[in-house]
Formats: C-alpha cells, structure tokens, sequence
C-alpha cells in the first residue's frame, strides 16, 4: 500500500519463539517499531502480547530468535539490559513503589550519589539533585501538579501514578517506551490524560509500543496496529486503513490480510 | 502537537483534606509520631501518679538513678530492635535473632575462658579481642545463613527463622553445654560494653552509647543510600522493586547479613550488661524486639517505618516495666499493658495504610 521506506526499525524481532513447558507463548514471532511511531500491540488473551513484551524488555529470554535495536543485535538477559539500550517499560502492574516518594520512584534502582567522598565511601545520595531534576522531567512532560515531589506515590490517584510511571519512563534519555494497558486501572477522564501523554511522548520523538485491550484508544493514539494472534504477528494495519471490527476480526481468525495490504512500513 | 494548556496531565485528581485525613496523612509521613506521643503519655501518667497522688514508689520515677537504669536497660532489645527493624522493613520477620545472640555470646565466652563443660575446649583460653571478634563473625554468618535460605530457596522468613531458632538454639546446648560463665571469670575486655561513665547527674554504659551510635549509622544507612531506598522498596513491593532494575534477592540477603552484625554486636553488650553468658539470658527477647518495633510504628507488612520508632518503642517497653512495678503492680500488668499496645500499634498502621491524598 504505502511504498517501501528505507527507514530502519528501531525495535526488531525475528523469528521469536518462547514457550513455557506444553504452553507456546510466540511462534516465529516477527515484529517491528520504527522511531517516533505509536504501534498498538492486539491480540485475544493468550495470543502472546504479554510474552513478546516481555522478551522486548528483558523479562523473559526468547527460546530462539533474534532482536535488534537501532540495528544491533541484542540479549536481553534482564530488564537493566534492556533499560541500557534505551528500551523502558511501563507495566500494567504499575510498577512503582507506593512508600517511597516521586523522585525516589523517578530513580529507584539508579540512585544518584553525592560527588566526592561523601557519595563514594559514604555512598550519599544526592537528594536535591534528584528531586530537582525529577521536577525538571515532570514539568517538561506537563505531569507536575502534584503538591510536592517528595509525596509518596501512594497518596496519588491512579493517574498521577500512572504519570509518575510514564514519566520515569520517558525522563532518562530513553528511545522506546513500553507501554503494557496503561490505562486498564483508569477511569475515563485519567484516561484521557495518559493517552495525552501517549502523544506528548511520542511527539518528543520517542517511540512507543501500547498494549491494549481497549480500541477506541488504540484507534485514538496508534499509528499502526500490530495485531498478535496464536502466538505470531497475523497483521499490521492502520486505523485509516481499517475499522475496529476488522480489527477484532482479524484477532480471532475470522479474517485474514494479504500481505500487500498491511501496513509493515512506517506511516510518519 | 505541544502542551496547549497550563493546565497539566496530572492535577485534576486533587482531593481536598480534611481533620481527620491531615492526623491519618502526618501519621502517614511521620510513623514515630504516635510511639513518641504513647511514651510522653506514660512519662506524664507515671509522674503524676508518683509525684501528685503519691502512688508506690513512683515518686522515685524522675530521679537519675531511676533513669539511669532505665537507659541503660535499653541496649540489649534496643540493639536487637535495629536487626529486627531492617528485616521486617523487607516484609520478613526474625524469630532467630535471641537465638543467634545467645549463640554468638556463648561462642565470645568460651573461646575466651577455660572451661571444663563445654565441648569446644579445644579452642577455648583465646585472646579476648579474638574471641569477640570471632564472635561476631559467627553472628554474621548466622544471619547470612537465614538470608541465603530465604534467598536461594524462596523460603518464607517466618518460616526458615524459627527452624533457625530451634537449630542455634540447639547448638549452643550441643556446643557449650547448659553453663552460665560468670562476669568475674572472663578477661575485662569480654565486659568492656558495661563500663560505666557519667554526664551530669546520669550513669551511663558504653554499650548504651554503642547503642545509638548504631541507630544514628543506621538512620544514615536507611534514609541517605540507595541500599536504604531499595529496602524500602523490597519491602514494599517486591515485584516492583525487581522490574525497577533492583536485585531483589541481594538486597534481601545483605539485610539478614548485616542484622547478623547488629546481632554480635548486641552478643557483646549483652555480656557487659547482665556480666555473664548465659544460655537463660533473654527467653523473650524476640518477641520483645518485634514488639519494640511494632510499638515502634514499623509495619509487619514491609516497606513502612522509621528506625527512631524501634528506639521509642524500646523505651516504652522499659519505661512500662519500671513504672508499673515502682508502682507495686505485678509483672502481669506490664504484659497486658503491651499486649494492648502492640495490637493498638497494628491497627494504627493498618489505617494509616489506607492514606489518600
């Protein structure tokens, strides 16, 4: 449909496989995310979402398969692993630690330390550092409203914690962010705030995989839509491209795309 | 497309606090508050009990002698409470820390002294500073042993400490028989903990002064590294605190390690304080230190705490204990009275938990 670019995939799997004992979670997975584009990842429970972003980052190692990232092959042996290449993830799970405050959940498990002895043999953090800088990542993605950076992350709604997350995602220089039901927790109007971010993210040129169960907003934030079904990629299309019922469609195996008109290309 | 608006993701969610919710929310950012407000109550009951209405001898209550005891008979739980703090900050508990205390104690006074009953003679009649520092090692690798079965075998804390307790336990009986070595026997190092100063009108111990010299090393480690922030994180949310990028398993193996450490040390102390070795020493110390911890404001459910509330908690368990029998009530009031406490302590926190913004 849309000639051939010549742009390179940011994210790349090829051929992925990964089973748990009897039950196959990928089977010859393929995959592509090119930079600055919002892809939907689809599929029915069970159709291997969860186990292809996990393998994207770091979670679980893939049986066999290949993954590249701006073009070099990569294993990821852990979520550290994946988190160095740039790739970060924002789970379902919301993971982030309700007693701790915003900026030590902004830099849990990368502490910054004094400079000099105090941070070296004392191992000092540099809490002022990093509440400055915490506050300057959440002005920038417009999530500060909180009424202090050192409020414990559970006296936040959900969607401030939502933010919390994204932001923490976002804020290290990161190229990919992995997004897993982001707004499965929400109420409506939360929602709507996240999926802006979404686009606030993605228009500061990053690049970012959705997991979603919910279409209108997949059909809202996404670029392309990769849909995953019995393990494998049985199609990418677009919103433009294709209505939601399609979409579902071709999630459960009731209707199948040729080739020449999917979208594997990126539409940015 | 760009940030239109002033207006920002995040602050439509705001809820307004009211009475109630500000008590539940500064409980919620200072856990020491209550501990702090249960021990200035018992001062203020006990002083007017003592000095208004004349009740036993509670009118001793204040004097620097009373209080002088009274601190000094903090370090031991108070010491084992620092322990027990870090690991029940990782959600775990430890049952075996009266055991691993008894057992290292036992350990410094036999290698230390010759003594016909024990089985380990063999070793006995060391340098005193080996012998604790000895000591304190086998302490250490007690704790690393708690840790590396919670760790290795994703054994329940609960669990892997009370078969430790039962096997340290036994082991100071199979090694160093049921024998008491008495203060006067040991080298004056072995006591060096009990020496005794004065500031003003109080006595005061070194080990007392060792005491809080650890709480404040502790506080630092707690509050200002990221191993403290990654215990807090543990403790709170395992599976978070993994996906955060943090080793899960190695920060909790390094607070079983290091409350090992806290352990010998407290071993040491013990030995200047009751100026013996005893295998009867403290019958109650573990559930004494989980109860000053508790007290304390630290949550059993993990990630929740500050370190100066297991040093409240302490005091309020020995100001409890001196009060009520100056009082001329039984033992049996002081149990029920922390009885009452510790559940009272439980409920706080679970309501405290339930905190909105």
């Amino acid at each position: 449909m849309t000639a051939t670019t010549n742009a390179q995939p940011i994210v790349q799997a090829k051929n992925l496989n990964k089973s748990f004992g009897r039950v196959i979670g990928l089977n010859d997975c393929q995959f592509e995310l090119y930079p600055g584009e919002v892809l939907a990842v689809v599929g029915d429970n069970g159709a291997g979402k969860s186990t292809l972003i996990k393998c994207l980052s770091g979670a679980h190692a893939p049986d066999s398969g290949e993954m590249y990232v701006d073009g070099e092959q990569v294993q990821f042996k852990s979520t550290n692993d994946s988190r160095a290449k740039g790739v970060e993830t924002v789970y379902q799970t919301l993971a982030v630690a309700p007693v701790l405050d915003i900026s030590e959940n902004l830099y849990l498990g990368r502490e910054i330390r004094k400079k000099g002895i105090l941070g070296k043999i004392f191992r000092s953090l540099d809490k002022k550092k990093m509440r400055k800088e915490a506050t300057q990542s959440l002005n920038d993605l417009g999530v500060l409203t909180v009424q202090s950076i050192t409020q414990s992350v559970e006296t936040l709604s959900g969607g401030q914690r939502q933010a919390v997350a994204v932001a923490r995602a976002g804020a290290f220089g990161s190229k990919v962010v992995i997004l897993d039901e982001p707004t499965a927790a929400l109420g409506v109007n939360e929602s709507a705030r996240v999926l802006k971010l979404i686009k606030d993210l993605r228009d500061r040129g990053m690049s970012i995989i959705l997991i979603s169960h919910n279409m209108p907003q997949v059909f809202e934030v996404a670029d392309r839509i990769h849909i995953q079904r019995l393990g494998h990629r049985a199609a990418v299309v677009t919103p433009q491209t294709h209505a939601m019922n399609e979409v579902v469609a071709i999630m459960t195996g009731a209707m199948t795309v040729p080739e020449d008109q999917q979208q594997l290309t990126p539409v940015r | 497309m760009s940030q239109t608006t002033p207006t920002t993701a995040a602050d439509e969610f705001a809820d307004k606090a009211t009475g109630m919710q500000k008590v539940q929310s500064a409980l919620h950012r200072y856990p020491w508050i209550s501990p702090l407000f249960v021990l200035a109550l018992l001062l203020i009951i006990f002083g007017v009990l003592g000095y208004v209405m004349g009740v036993g001898d509670l009118d001793n209550f204040f004097k620097p002698g009373t209080i002088s005891l009274m601190l000094q008979q903090t370090v031991i739980v108070g010491t084992l409470a620092i322990a027990q703090t870090i690991v029940i900050l990782t959600a775990g508990i430890d049952l075996s820390i009266g055991a691993i205390m008894v057992f290292a104690q036992m350990f410094m006074a036999n290698l230390a002294v010759y003594t016909t009953a024990s089985n380990v003679t063999f070793m006995a009649g060391q340098n005193p500073v080996l012998a604790v520092f000895l000591g304190l090692i086998v302490a250490t690798l007690c704790g690393g042993l708690n840790g590396f079965l919670i760790v290795r075998f994703n054994l329940p804390p609960f669990i892997v400490t009370l078969g430790t307790l039962s096997i340290f336990t036994a082991l100071t009986l199979i090694l160093f028989k049921a024998r008491t070595i008495q203060g006067k026997e040991m080298p004056d190092f072995m006591l060096l903990m009990s020496t005794k100063f004065e500031i003003g009108p109080l006595t005061l111990t070194l080990g007392l002064v060792v005491m809080l010299v650890l709480y404040v090393i502790f506080a630092y480690l707690l509050r200002g590294t990221a191993w403290g922030t990654h215990v807090y994180a543990v403790g709170d949310d395992p599976v978070a605190a993994e996906l955060s990028g943090i080793n899960v398993k190695r920060v909790l193996f390094s607070v079983y390690v290091v409350a090992g450490i806290v352990i010998g040390i407290a071993a040491w102390i013990t030995i200047g304080r009751t100026a013996a070795a005893s295998p009867n020493v403290a019958p109650e110390i573990n559930l004494e230190t989980i109860t000053a911890v508790v007290i304390g404001g630290t949550s059993l459910f993990g990630g929740r705490g500050r370190l100066v509330g297991s040093i409240l908690g302490t005091f309020i368990i020995v100001v409890l204990d001196f009060g009520l029998s100056l009082a001329g009530l039984d033992q049996a009031y002081r149990v029920l009275a922390i009885g009452v406490l510790v559940i009272a302590a439980v409920a706080v926190d679970q309501w405290i938990r339930k905190v909105k913004a």
